[in-house]
C-alpha cells in the first residue's frame, strides 16, 4: 500500500486541487464561515459525537448489514457482489445518515428553523423526519416536475409535518429547488439552518456531509474484514452529487489496491442532450456555492439534466468527485436510462430487492463488471435506497414498453 | 481617473446622489434592450447597472428571475452583452456602465479574454454576485489591473470584522445590500440605511449606492438624502414585464427612469 494521503482535504478554503470554494453571495459569506467554525468545533467535542453515534445506532438502524448478494453473484459468474445495506436504515436511503449529523449541528448552533432542497424526495423525507424528532419547523423546496414523479415522498414528508414549496422555475427539478433554497436563506439569515442533502455547495458543506456519511465506507471496511479477511476489490456507488458515493469511497481512497467506480447517470446516453452526466459530458463551473463539474453550453448557461431518477437529476456533481476525476483515483462511467431499469429488475428478482433507480445505476454497473472479474474478486456496491418511491415511474415506463412491443 | 470615479466626483460638485439603474441585458429582445440602455441616460440614469443573464440567478427575486429568461430566451449571450456596450459607448462616452451578475459565463468565456474585451467594449465597473474576497485572485484582481472597478456588496449580515476584507478590494463605489434577501424584496427603514451608511463610513471613502427594494421616486428621494447613489432594478425590470410591446416596454422604463431621477435630483433640495 502507498502512503498517499487522498483524504485529507479539503484545504482550509474548501478546496479539493481546483474544485470546491465558496461561491456565495455576501449576505450568506458570514453564515457559511461560522458553519465551518461551528462543525470544526462539533467534530472534536466528545459530546457531539456521542449524540451522533447514539442517533445512528439507535434512530437510524446502524450498522446495517453487508450482504452478500449470492444469486446476483451466480447470475454474473463473475465477482463475488457485496450490498452495503443503506436501505434498510430508517427511512430507506443514506440521506438520514447526513441529517442526523446537520440536525445535531443546527440545534448546537441555536437554529430554530430546517430549510433543504430535495430530488426524489428521499433528502426531504430524512430531513422531514429529523425535523419532526427534534421538533424544528421545517420547509422542504422540490421542484414542481419532481413532485409530479414522486408523489409518496410528498406525502411522506407532509405527514411529518414539513411544508413542501413547489418550484415552478427552470425544468422544475433538484437544481431549481436548491435556487430556491438558496433564496430562502438569503432572507432567513438569523434563524435558519439549510440542510444540504449531498456533497455539494459552499464550503464546508462537501466536506462535512462526506464525513456524515463516511460511516458507510468505515462499516463496509470492518465488515468485509470480518466476512473475508481482507479489503475489497471494488467498490461501486451512483452519483448525482455523490453523497453515497463520496461516502462508501472516502475510507478507501489511500487504499491503492482498491478500484473505485462511480456511476453517472447516462439518460439516453451521455452523446445525446438527455443525461445527467456532469464529469463524461460537462466541463468545470461555478454553481451553487463552488467550483465543479457542470452541464452547460457554450454561453455558460446551465443546461437540463435528464434522469429517469430524480435523484441523479443534477446538472453538477460534488467538487471532491470533480478532483477524485481530475487525478484519476475513481473511474466515473454512467448507466443510461434502460440499463438501470433492467438491473432494478434483476435484483428484484434474484435479490428480492426493490432498489432505489439511483441505486439501480450502480447495479447496472456492477452486473456489466461481474461478469469479467474472476470469482475472488470482491466487489461492493452501495445498495443505496430502496425502491418504493419509484413505483410510479416503473409502472408507467413499463406499460410504455408494452405499447411499443 | 476612472469614468465612475469622475461621475461620482462630478455628482458630489452637485451636491446630489446618483441614480443608479439595474435593467437586464437583452430584455426583453436585443434591439428594444439596446434602445433602453441608450435612453437611460437622458432620461436621467447616473450610473448604468447592466445585468448579464444566467440560468440560475440564486440571489435575485421573480423579478430579475423572470427578466434574465426573456433574455436568455431571446437569445442573449454574454458575448451579445459585451456587443451591447460597444454600441452604447458610440454615442456615450461619459455614463459609466457596471455589468452585474454571476461567475459562471465568464468562467466559461474565460477570465482572460473577459477581461480584454471587457475593457475594450468601453465597460467600466463589475459586480459578481457569488465571488466574494475569497476568491479575489480569479477576477477581481485581474479586472482591476485592466482597470475595471470591481464593486464589491456589503450587507446587513458583514460586520465590523469582515467588512475591511470585504472592501480591501473594493473600487468605484460600495454597494450597500439594505435587506437580507433577494433582489426585489421587502425595503428597509431609512433609519437601518442611515446607520449602516455612518458604519460604512468609518472603513471606507468610497462612494456608497445602497440598494434592494427602492422602487419609487418618494422612496429614491428618501435614500438619495442618506447616499452618494440609489439602485433601483426590479422596479423597472416590472416595467418590462407589464409592457404589451417592445415600443411600450422601452417608453415605460424610461419614463419610470424620469421620474425616479427627479426624486433623486429634488432630493437634498427638500
Amino acid at each position: 500500500m502507498t502512503q498517499t494521503n487522498l483524504r485529507s482535504g479539503p484545504d482550509a478554503n474548501g478546496l479539493f486541487g481546483a474544485f470546491g470554494g465558496r461561491y456565495v453571495a455576501e449576505t450568506l459569506m458570514p453564515l457559511v464561515l461560522d458553519l465551518a467554525r461551528e462543525y470544526e468545533a462539533a467534530k472534536a467535542d466528545p459530546e457531539f459525537l456521542e449524540q451522533l453515534a447514539y442517533f445512528q445506532r439507535d434512530y437510524i438502524g446502524r450498522p446495517n448489514p453487508l450482504y452478500f448478494a449470492e444469486r446476483l453473484t451466480e447470475h454474473c459468474g463473475g465477482a463475488k457482489i457485496f450490498f452495503k445495506r443503506e436501505e434498510l436504515n430508517h427511512t430507506g436511503a443514506h440521506k438520514v445518515n447526513n441529517c442526523i449529523g446537520q440536525v445535531l449541528l443546527a440545534k448546537r448552533m441555536g437554529k430554530k428553523r430546517l430549510i433543504a432542497e430535495t430530488g426524489a424526495g428521499m433528502h426531504g423525507v430524512a430531513t422531514a423526519t429529523v425535523a419532526a424528532r427534534f421538533g424544528l419547523p421545517c420547509v422542504i423546496y422540490m421542484g414542481a416536475t419532481d413532485i409530479e414523479r414522486q408523489q409518496a415522498n410528498v406525502f411522506r414528508m407532509k405527514l411529518l409535518g414539513a411544508e413542501i414549496v413547489p418550484v415552478t422555475a427552470g425544468t422544475g427539478t433538484l437544481k431549481d429547488a436548491m435556487n430556491e433554497a438558496l433564496r430562502d436563506w438569503v432572507t432567513n439569515v438569523d434563524d435558519t439552518f439549510y440542510l444540504i442533502g449531498t456533497v455539494a455547495g459552499p464550503h464546508p458543506y462537501p466536506a462535512m456531509v462526506r464525513d456524515f456519511q463516511s460511516i458507510i465506507g468505515k462499516e463496509t471496511r470492518e465488515q468485509l474484514f470480518a466476512k473475508e479477511g481482507r479489503l475489497p476489490d471494488s467498490l461501486v456507488a451512483c452519483v448525482g452529487g455523490g453523497s453515497n458515493a463520496m461516502g462508501l469511497f472516502h475510507d478507501f481512497l489511500d487504499d491503492q489496491s482498491v478500484q473505485i467506480i462511480g456511476v453517472e447517470a447516462g439518460g439516453h446516453g451521455v452523446d445525446t442532450d438527455k443525461h445527467a452526466a456532469s464529469l463524461n459530458g460537462g466541463v468545470p463551473g461555478v454553481l451553487h456555492g463552488n467550483r465543479t463539474y457542470l452541464l452547460q453550453d457554450e454561453d455558460g448557461q446551465i443546461t437540463d439534466a435528464h434522469s429517469i431518477s430524480a435523484g441523479l437529476d443534477y446538472p453538477g456533481i460534488g467538487p471532491e468527485h470533480a478532483w477524485l476525476h481530475e487525478i484519476k483515483r475513481v473511474d466515473y462511467v454512467s448507466i443510461t436510462d434502460d440499463e438501470a431499469l433492467a438491473a432494478f429488475h434483476t435484483t428484484c428478482r434474484l435479490e428480492g430487492i426493490i432498489p432505489a433507480l439511483e441505486t439501480s445505476h450502480a447495479l447496472a454497473e456492477a452486473i456489466k463488471r461481474a461478469p469479467t472479474l474472476p470469482k475472488d474478486h470482491l466487489m461492493v456496491v452501495c445498495l443505496s435506497g430502496r425502491g418504493d418511491k419509484d413505483m410510479q415511474t416503473v409502472m408507467s415506463h413499463m406499460a410504455a414498453q408494452e405499447k411499443q412491443a | 481617473m476612472s469614468r465612475l470615479e469622475h461621475r461620482f466626483a462630478e455628482l458630489k460638485a452637485e451636491g446630489r446622489a446618483a441614480l443608479v439603474t439595474f435593467v437586464t441585458a437583452g430584455d426583453p429582445g436585443y434591439d428594444a434592450s439596446l434602445a433602453i440602455l441608450k435612453g437611460l441616460p437622458a432620461a436621467g440614469a447616473d450610473v448604468i447597472e447592466l445585468g448579464m443573464p444566467f440560468t440560475d440567478p440564486m440571489a435575485d427575486g421573480v423579478a430579475i428571475q423572470l427578466a434574465t429568461l426573456r433574455a436568455l430566451e431571446a437569445g442573449q449571450t454574454l458575448a451579445k452583452t459585451l456587443q451591447m456596450v460597444r454600441e452604447f459607448r458610440v454615442g456615450n462616452q461619459t455614463t459609466p456602465i457596471v455589468l452585474m451578475g454571476y461567475y459562471n459565463p465568464i468562467h466559461r468565456f474565460g477570465v482572460e479574454a473577459f477581461v480584454a474585451q471587457a475593457k475594450d467594449a468601453g465597460v467600466d465597473g463589475l459586480i459578481i454576485v457569488d465571488l466574494p474576497p475569497e476568491h479575489d485572485a480569479e477576477l477581481a484582481a485581474p479586472a482591476q489591473a485592466a482597470g475595471i472597478d470591481f464593486i464589491r456588496l456589503t450587507t446587513p449580515t458583514t460586520d465590523d470584522v469582515r467588512l475591511p476584507r470585504v472592501l480591501e478590494r473594493s473600487s468605484g463605489f460600495v454597494y450597500y445590500v439594505s435587506v437580507a434577501g433577494v433582489t426585489g424584496a421587502g425595503s428597509a427603514t431609512t433609519e437601518h440605511v442611515s446607520e449602516a451608511i455612518a458604519r460604512l463610513r468609518r472603513h471606507t471613502d468610497l462612494p456608497v449606492s445602497v440598494g434592494f427594494g427602492i422602487r419609487t421616486p418618494e422612496q429614491a428621494a428618501a435614500i438619495a438624502r442618506l447616499a452618494e447613489g440609489v439602485v433601483v432594478g426590479s422596479a423597472l425590470v416590472d416595467k418590462i414585464a407589464q409592457a404589451k410591446s417592445e415600443e411600450q416596454a422601452v417608453g415605460d422604463v424610461l419614463a419610470l427612469c424620469s421620474a425616479l431621477a427627479e426624486g433623486v435630483r429634488g432630493a437634498r433640495k427638500a
